[in-house]
Parts: C-alpha cells; structure tokens; sequence
C-alpha cells in the first residue's frame, strides 16, 4: 500500500517557491490549444496528456501528424526525443529502491519522470527516508500529472479565446523555468560541467544531426563531465 | 476518435514509456555511491541541458515564430531574475512571457 503521509507530503510538495505547477500549466495550455488547431477532439487530447505525458514528445507527434508520418516513422521520433528518460530514470530510481516496496509502485511511478517532478524529486529527496521515497515520488507525480491533464483541458478549451501572442507568451514559460531549475541544480563541479558541456554539445551536435543532437550531445558532455569530475576527486 | 490519432497517441506513448520502463529494469542493479550511477547522473544532466538549449535556439512550433535573439534575451533577463529575488522561482517563470511580449515588440 501507499502510506498516505508521504503521498500526501509529496502532492503538496508542488505548492512550494520553486513550485512547477505554473510552468507546467502554461506549457499544456499551450499543448491543449495546439492539439485542438490539430484537430484532436477534447477525449484525444486528454488521452494524449494522460498516456504520454512528456512535452517534447507531444510536439514532436504534432509535428510528425501535421507532415503525415508514418507510426513507424512516429515512434523512432518520439523515442529519440525522449530517449533522455532513460539516463532520468536510472539517475533517479535507485535513490528510490526499497527491498520492502512492491515492484509495481516503480514500474507504474516511472511514467511520472519527467523534467518537472525529476528536478524537484532530486532536490528533496535526501530531506525523505528512504523507505518513504517511492511514496512521496508517487504523491509529487500525481500532482505534475493531474496539473498537466487540467490544463490540457483548459487549453483545448481556451484555443479559440488564444491569440498568437499569448500563445507565444505560454510556451516560453515552461523553458524559463527548466532553464532556472538546471541553474540551481548546478552545486557540484561534475553537475556543472555536465549543464554547461550539455549546452555546447547540445547546439555543436544540432549542426550536425538535429534529431540525434540531444542524444549525442548530452552523451558526449555527460561523459565528459564525469571523467573531469572523477579525476577532479581522485 | 479516429483510429490514425489515436493509434498516434498509442505509438507516442510507448515510445516514451519504453525509455521509462528500461531505466527501471537497469535501476535495479545500480548502486547509489557506484561510478555507473555518477556517470548516468551526468548524462541526465547533460541531456536535458542540451533538450533546453534546443527548445531555446532551435525550438518547433510557435516559438520558432520568435526571434532568437527575443528568446535568449527572456532567458537572460529571467535567470537575472532567478538570482535576484534569491532564487524565487515563481517571479521569473511568471514574468518571463510577459518579457518575451515586451522584447517581441522592440526587436
């Protein structure tokens, strides 16, 4: 079972200064807006959100629907796009993993890694017992996850009151606060070099190859980073 | 609903559940102080930052309708910002479109 305590600690862990419940609405309501010009009926956009739930990966489904991709064609774009939720997971879930806790709370709790609760669960994680950490992760997921289907909704039915600007105005939001989130995670000279690195390599690698710039450049800065960061120790 | 939507949403969802689900399954062998889990510490760094700086310079959709010079500027201004009010999160993340309506009109 879930202990209510730590669910609860972790729901309202969002309404916090460094809360993401602001970037997140803006960033679906400008989803929810978009999927509706796409064509989607409020029930697919809700789906959409609630199935997904990753923000890159919904646009790069818009933009594949809106070119007529394939499914194949579809899922290789969105799993490059998202890929980087593998390294997010792995640098995450063993800080979670508890002999005691029943596996499925993990394999259902990982579709809540995401930017927002990822940085906020790394953040506070070492203020939670260990034993409690899954169910404090479960708490703050269903918060990002509920705040981001709301405002789909929200969205989908704001579209025809949005003008450009504003739609302009939402969409900034969520980078801003990704952008000021990475800042302040940067407190050791490895996490640091990693951010900086990933920022080169990131538009360095987009020259090169736009759909693999993510990937190869957060692979190439990552590693580097940790070697400086190793032999910096040692 | 129509079948070519949602078999989209179908297909985009396991696509990304598929890098959930695996980073799961290696988690269980990973020890928290071990060099493996440092190292995927970085990458996970690393690549977000480098997903960031991509929504920023070279983004889809309607930002790519904004100036990158605008984008950047908004960025800067908020991170200001960030540090100024000691790192009050809400005060950036709410004045940043509000910046971007401002510098959109000056560039």
């Amino acid at each position: 079972m879930i202990s209510k305590k730590y669910f609860v600690k972790g729901f309202t862990s969002v309404k916090g200064l460094d809360s993401p419940a602001l970037a997140l609405g803006c960033s679906f309501i400008a989803i929810g807006a978009m999927l509706k010009n796409l064509g989607f009926n409020i029930q697919e956009s809700i789906f959409s959100t609630f199935l997904t739930y990753a923000l890159p990966g919904s646009l790069v489904m818009a933009d594949s629907l809106l070119v007529g991709a394939s499914l194949l064609n579809i899922f290789l774009a969105v799993w490059l796009v998202n890929a980087r939720l593998y390294p997010m997971t792995i640098s995450l879930f063993p800080l979670m993993m508890e002999k005691n806790q029943p596996k499925w709370k993990y394999f259902l709790s990982c579709h809540f890694i995401a930017v927002s609760a990822w940085l906020i669960m790394k953040k506070n994680y070492s203020l939670i017992e260990r034993k409690h950490r899954i169910d404090y992760w479960i708490g703050l997921g269903c918060a990002t996850w509920s705040i981001a289907i709301a405002s789909t909704v929200i969205g989908f039915l704001a579209a025809d009151y949005l003008n450009r600007d504003v739609t302009i105005g939402l969409a900034i939001v969520n980078p801003v606060y990704f952008t000021c989130m990475m800042a302040d995670a940067m407190k050791t000279i490895q996490i640091s070099l990693a951010v900086i690195f990933g920022v080169v390599f990131g538009i360095l690698f987009y020259f090169i190859s736009p759909e693999w710039s993510v990937l190869f450049g957060g692979f190439t800065a990552g590693t580097i980073a940790f070697l400086i960061g190793e032999a910096n120790v040692s | 609903m129509s079948a070519s939507i949602f078999l989209a949403i179908l297909v985009t969802s396991l696509a990304t559940y598929l890098s959930r689900f695996l980073g799961v399954l290696s988690s269980k062998n990973i020890k928290e102080t071990s060099k493996i889990f440092r190292w995927f510490n970085c990458l996970a760094y690393s690549t977000l930052a480098a997903l960031i700086i991509r929504i920023i310079i070279f983004p889809i959709g309607i930002l790519s309708e904004v100036n990158y010079i605008s984008r950047l500027s908004v960025i800067f201004i908020s991170l200001l910002l960030f540090y100024y009010s000691k790192k009050n999160l809400v005060y950036p993340t709410a004045l940043s479109a509000i910046f971007l309506a401002i510098i959109n009109n000056i560039f």
